[in-house]
């Protein structure tokens, strides 16, 4: 009898998740099956069934040169990740292995940077960027990234970091370890996980970030975020041109992102929530 | 314990974060400040003179000023109402047994990645496009006039989206909170004869308390920058209908090329989110403390 229950349970559950996770991922399922339809099919009405035709992927690239904004986005978001990563990796590494009185307020002040509303820092910063020159540039870009998520890569590699024994570190230096020895043998094996846990979710944060890419840049180091937004305007019959893009730009991500969920939870919540 | 070697070693290390942080910190705000007491005008830029509070009085009386805080804050409520409740009920169901609870979580979790050009976009164009969308199409199928979401309801239809992108992440936080409740626990309340409602309000909403709260907190952070999402979409519309505080900012600044005015209205922006932020940091803030 319990188990009978149990048994349609779980059939209603599996039901019902599936139909709202179905519908909450329908706009991008439609999307990349738009994506393989004509444009003339794009607009006929609604179809689950795309023709396969790869007409619209062939006109984005020979129609907008889609492979510019592409590299541009894998440049930006990728520098940014790793030279956050190299100012953020020695800071963290100290706050968790040597941590003083002060570091709590360290660590505070530095998730405070990150509450500064973007649009509030607009004026000086586009006014910097245009009298130096970084103004439609990948540095300028790069730059500006790094220190967007600069709070976040130290507090996600601190929350790693802290979790390392520090008893590990006590038994190779009794053990007769040398320094050297002892970051490559020890500390660094058990380090790595969380740096590359830091890389991934930061490198969705840069690919994503829609305001100052947008608003930095013109056609030069345009990534695919100010790419995708030059589509607001309707050109004609766009619909499956417009899928396409869309397809090309998020798939990357979307699959680093699935493999990410956990780390999300924790690099977002700042630790909070596990 | 730590030597003295040591601690000037640890600070080595953390110049280069902090350094860089107080500079990216300090100078474009104190330049803000400096600018939102000032005439400037990037259209006019020889002729930069002391303005006292007329920037902030300008913003002020705008009327275009009132209707961007209450539509920042609506967006904020709205977004925040669909995704917390939304979120709850999801991650309650996704916690139960079912067969292929991983790809139901990939699905679910999906629309977090789609950066927000593309997302408004999407739904703009694919779903919400009252000749071609889908919405359209199934208003059609029953014999109903499509509806012209931007037209009509443009707020609305801005929060859809929005709460489109923000439920996948309030949902796996959710999901992560309900999924360390103590399963004894669960059983306990089970045998006691408590029924479902009785658990989830004493044993289970209790314990996700914390969880709900760096939800809000988090996402009001964000959702008080909403920007790509109107620009792509209303562009402010129509009249100031979708113009939120950061929309708002960048059509004097950018638009209307006065950097006296934006930046008055940037120092509100501060001021708006430190509230938010104080209470922010507390929540962190004592979780460090365990």
């Amino acid at each position: 009898m319990a188990r009978a229950v149990t048994t349609r349970h779980k059939t209603i559950a599996t039901i019902a998740a599936w139909a709202v996770a179905l519908l909450i991922f329908f706009p991008i399922a439609y999307t990349i099956i738009t994506s393989f339809k004509s444009e003339t099919e794009a607009i006929a009405g609604f179809n689950l069934i795309p023709s396969g035709t790869l007409e619209s992927y062939q006109a984005v690239q020979s129609q907008n040169d889609y492979f510019k904004p592409f590299m541009n986005s894998v440049i930006i978001a990728v520098g940014s990740t790793l030279l956050a990563l190299l100012v953020a990796i020695p800071a963290a590494w100290s706050m968790a292995f040597s941590p003083t009185n002060r570091t709590k307020d360290v660590l505070m002040w530095m998730l405070s940077t990150k509450m500064m509303p973007a649009v509030a820092v607009l004026v000086p910063i586009y006014l910097i960027f245009r009298d130096t020159g970084l103004l439609d540039t990948r540095t300028g870009l790069t730059i500006m990234l790094m220190l967007i998520n600069l709070p976040i890569v130290v507090w996600m590699l601190y929350t790693y970091f802290r979790e390392i024994p520090g008893e590990i570190l006590e038994a190779a230096r009794m053990d007769g370890a040398s320094l050297w020895n002892e970051i490559v043998h020890v500390l660094t094996p058990m380090a790595v996980p969380g740096i590359a846990s830091t890389l991934l979710l930061n490198i969705i944060l840069a690919w994503n970030e829609a305001f100052w890419t947008i608003r930095l840049t013109t056609a030069n180091a345009a990534p695919l975020t100010a790419f995708i937004a030059s589509f607001s305007s309707p050109q004609g019959l766009f619909w499956a041109k417009l899928s396409a893009a869309s397809t090309l730009a998020i798939a990357p991500i979307l699959v680093m992102g699935w493999f990410s969920q956990r780390q999300l939870v924790r690099g977002l919540t700042f630790g909070a929530v596990k | 314990m730590a030597t003295k070697q040591t601690r000037s070693l640890a600070r080595l290390m953390m110049a280069p974060s902090v350094i860089l942080l107080l500079i990216w910190m300090i100078v474009p705000l104190a330049m803000t400040l400096w600018f939102s007491f000032q005439n400037y005008n990037l259209l006019n830029p020889g002729n930069v003179s002391f303005a006292g509070l007329f920037n902030y009085q300008f913003f002020y009386t705008d009327p275009a000023f009132f209707t961007s805080i209450r539509n920042t804050l609506v967006i904020v409520v709205g977004v925040l109402l669909i995704t917390v409740i939304g979120g709850i009920l999801l991650a309650l169901l996704l916690d139960q047994p079912m067969f292929g609870q991983g790809i139901v979580r990939i699905l679910v979790i999906s629309p977090f990645f789609v950066m927000p050009p593309v997302a408004a976009l999407v739904w703009k164009n694919m779903i919400m496009h009252p000749g071609y969308g889908v919405l359209a199409d199934i208003n059609r199928f029953l014999g109903l006039q499509p509806v012209d979401w931007f037209a009509q309801y443009p707020l609305f239809s801005i929060i859809l989206i929005v709460a489109w992108q923000w439920l996948p992440f309030a949902t796996l936080i959710l999901l992560t909170a309900l999924q360390s409740l103590d399963v004894e626990q669960k059983e306990a309340a089970e045998m006691d004869g408590a029924n479902f409602l009785n658990r989830f309000w004493y044993l289970t909403l209790p314990h996700m308390a914390r969880a709900i709260t760096v939800v809000i907190l988090i996402q009001t952070i964000f959702l008080l920058g909403i920007y790509a999402e109107i620009l792509v979409t209303t562009n402010g519309g129509p009249g100031y209908a979708t113009t939120n505080l950061p929309f708002l900012i960048y059509r004097t600044a950018l638009l209307g090329y006065d950097v006296g005015g934006a930046s008055a209205g940037g120092i509100i922006a501060v001021v708006l989110a430190n509230i938010v932020a104080f209470f922010l940091m507390r929540a962190v803030g004592r979780n460090l403390d365990k």
